[in-house]
């Protein structure tokens, strides 16, 4: 086995042994939000024309909870790694910045593919759902929880302490997933705030995903793959440079 | 070409006012086959030099390479060719002892590799340990645990960084045994400790370091006789030393006297005269050259250098 297939194979063994709270969990919390939101708006929203507000619901939680869990996979990693210091024998072998980085972004690529399948899996049997483009579902995935992987090796990186990362995790992920179209369509927001709604890269990613499932969204599916790919790249190439430094690894 | 080769290593950690220069221009060779002593009081930059040596630090200035090997420019053949035991106890909470060293020799490329693993749990005394989580390991075992990990790879040359602080005396031993015999198996060794007696025994050479700068580099037995000598220590019931042996001796505060002696004749011949002068002796005996009498009288020897300058 190659240094990057050995990380790669560490980190999913490290989420798999904690399964109950890596896995489990947020699909346990994305179904808690089902109920409550469905229960409460349903009937007052209707997103899509022919599509019920509880399917509109359930690919959307299932986007957030692949983010969310993409995020905290790399990021809890790197920095439990820091802290206890046994981040040295990833940093002692010849492992190039590149295998680092594929091997975290993978990990936690997996993990949010894990967490999608079980929201998807513990939904079905009560809400059917459509599946009208399968290949832009996975496109969707793959780009949204890469983007939010790399998202979460920088701020593993940056971060000293557990609240520095927390902090991550509440001002940034938490209002950028919770404000991406997971509860409502966009349009049914005043103009201002479809603007403002724009500029995260985490919309595109669930109205994108959305798309593969009802054939319909707020963007032109071709336009939001477009641009969250780009942010997935701008990510990537970010968190490339800093391991390429060893910026706050190696000092 | 050497095992170990620094030139001119600088490194500052922090700005403004609470910089810290931790190495000063650090140049050293170590020669393949060595067994290297780096010895100096806690922050004389000690770590800071070997994590340099495995790329935990990037110097400011300098190089550093490893069997030939660029630490910077070469790096996955640098680390190839180290195997470093850090000096803090670290581990991973989520994985066996087994898993543990399975996972690092797949870091280096290596698939099969679990009849050297078992020989290292063997040697090193955890193959009952094998299936054991690592948090539920003593201190000692996880040291141990941090020895074959830094092995997993075979590398040529072995840096241990403080590993026997805390450890127990038999646990000692068996490291000291193994590492001896990974020694005479031409495996280079650099070794920092605090236990001078043990650098005494087991390095040829001696690099002792000071507030980030080399202050001596010379071989063990050399180091030994230019800063130490054998001594007759003896304790005199009421009576003063004889005047003939009174050049060179000194009287310590638990009132002993150090007489400076090079052999066993020399050693008959104070007791001669001992004799010859009625001096009642209450104890006696003879202390051969150490370390850390060297290292004492050479970090206060830089001091006074310093405070002339």
């Amino acid at each position: 086995m190659s240094g990057f297939a050995t990380l790669l194979y560490k980190e999913v063994l490290r989420f798999w042994k904690v399964s109950f709270q890596t896995v489990a969990a947020p699909v346990l919390s994305a179904l808690l939000y089902l109920l409550v939101f469905a229960h409460a708006l349903s009937g007052h929203v209707e997103a899509f024309p022919g599509v019920s507000y509880v399917q509109f619901l359930i690919p959307g939680l299932a986007m957030m909870s692949m983010l969310q869990n993409a995020f905290a996979n790399a990021s809890s990693s790197l920095i439990q790694s820091k802290i206890t210091g046994n981040i040295v024998f990833i940093l002692l072998p010849p492992l190039a910045p590149a295998e680092i980085f594929l091997a975290y972004l993978l990990a936690a690529m997996v993990r949010a593919v894990v967490v999608g399948f079980g929201v998807f899996a513990a939904t079905a049997w009560f809400v059917p759902l459509p599946l009208a483009h399968p290949l832009w579902v996975l496109a969707f995935g793959i780009v949204g929880s890469g983007m939010l992987a790399a998202l979460g090796i920088v701020a593993g990186i940056q971060s000293e302490k557990f609240d520095q990362l927390a902090g991550f995790q509440n001002f940034i992920v938490m209002p950028l997933t919770f404000l991406a179209g997971v509860f409502y369509s966009v349009h049914s927001l005043p103009p201002f705030w479809q603007a403002v709604s724009r500029l995260n890269p985490f919309f595109y990613a669930v109205d994108g995903f959305r798309y593969g499932f009802f054939g319909q969204a707020d963007i032109a599916p071709a336009a939001s793959l477009a641009i969250a790919t780009a942010a997935f790249a701008a990510l990537s190439c970010f968190t490339l440079l800093l391991l390429h430094r060893g910026y706050k690894l190696r000092y | 070409m050497p095992a170990v080769e620094v030139r001119d290593v600088e490194k500052r950690f922090g700005r403004g006012r609470e910089d810290v220069r931790a190495l000063a221009g650090v140049s050293l060779a170590i020669e393949r086959g060595e067994f290297f002593g780096l010895l100096g009081p806690n922050g004389a930059g000690k770590t800071t030099l070997i994590s340099a040596l495995g790329g935990l630090v990037i110097p400011d200035a300098g190089r550093l390479a490893v069997m030939g090997h660029d630490v910077r420019r070469d790096y996955r053949e640098a680390r190839r060719s180290v195997g470093i035991v850090p000096q803090e106890i670290v581990f991973d909470p989520f994985f066996t002892v087994r898993e543990t060293l399975e996972i690092q020799s797949g870091y280096f490329g290596l698939r099969r590799n679990g009849a050297w693993i078992d020989e290292l749990l063997e040697k090193l005394a955890l193959t009952g340990k094998a299936r054991a989580n690592m948090r539920s390991l003593s201190g000692g075992m996880k040291r141990r645990v941090m020895v074959a990990q830094a092995l997993v790879h075979r590398p040529p040359v072995i840096v241990l960084d403080e590993p026997t602080a805390g450890v127990d005396v038999e646990l000692r031993q068996t490291l000291w045994a193994f590492i001896r015999g990974l020694n005479a198996a031409g495996h280079t060794i650099l070794l920092t400790t605090h236990y001078l007696e043990e650098a005494q025994q087991l390095c040829s050479r001696i690099a002792m370091m000071k507030e980030g700068r080399i202050v001596a580099l010379d071989s063990t037995a050399r180091l030994l006789s230019a800063f130490s000598e054998r001594v007759l220590r003896v304790k005199l019931d009421g009576c003063d030393l004889p005047a003939v042996l009174g050049a060179g001796a000194a009287r310590d505060d638990a009132g002993w006297w150090r007489i400076p002696v090079q052999g066993a004749a020399h050693v008959e011949n104070a007791l001669a005269e001992l004799r010859r002068a009625g001096a009642a002796v209450e104890s006696l005996e003879v202390a051969e050259p150490e370390l850390e009498e060297v290292f004492v009288k050479i970090m206060h020897q830089d001091a006074v250098a310093e405070s002339v300058r």
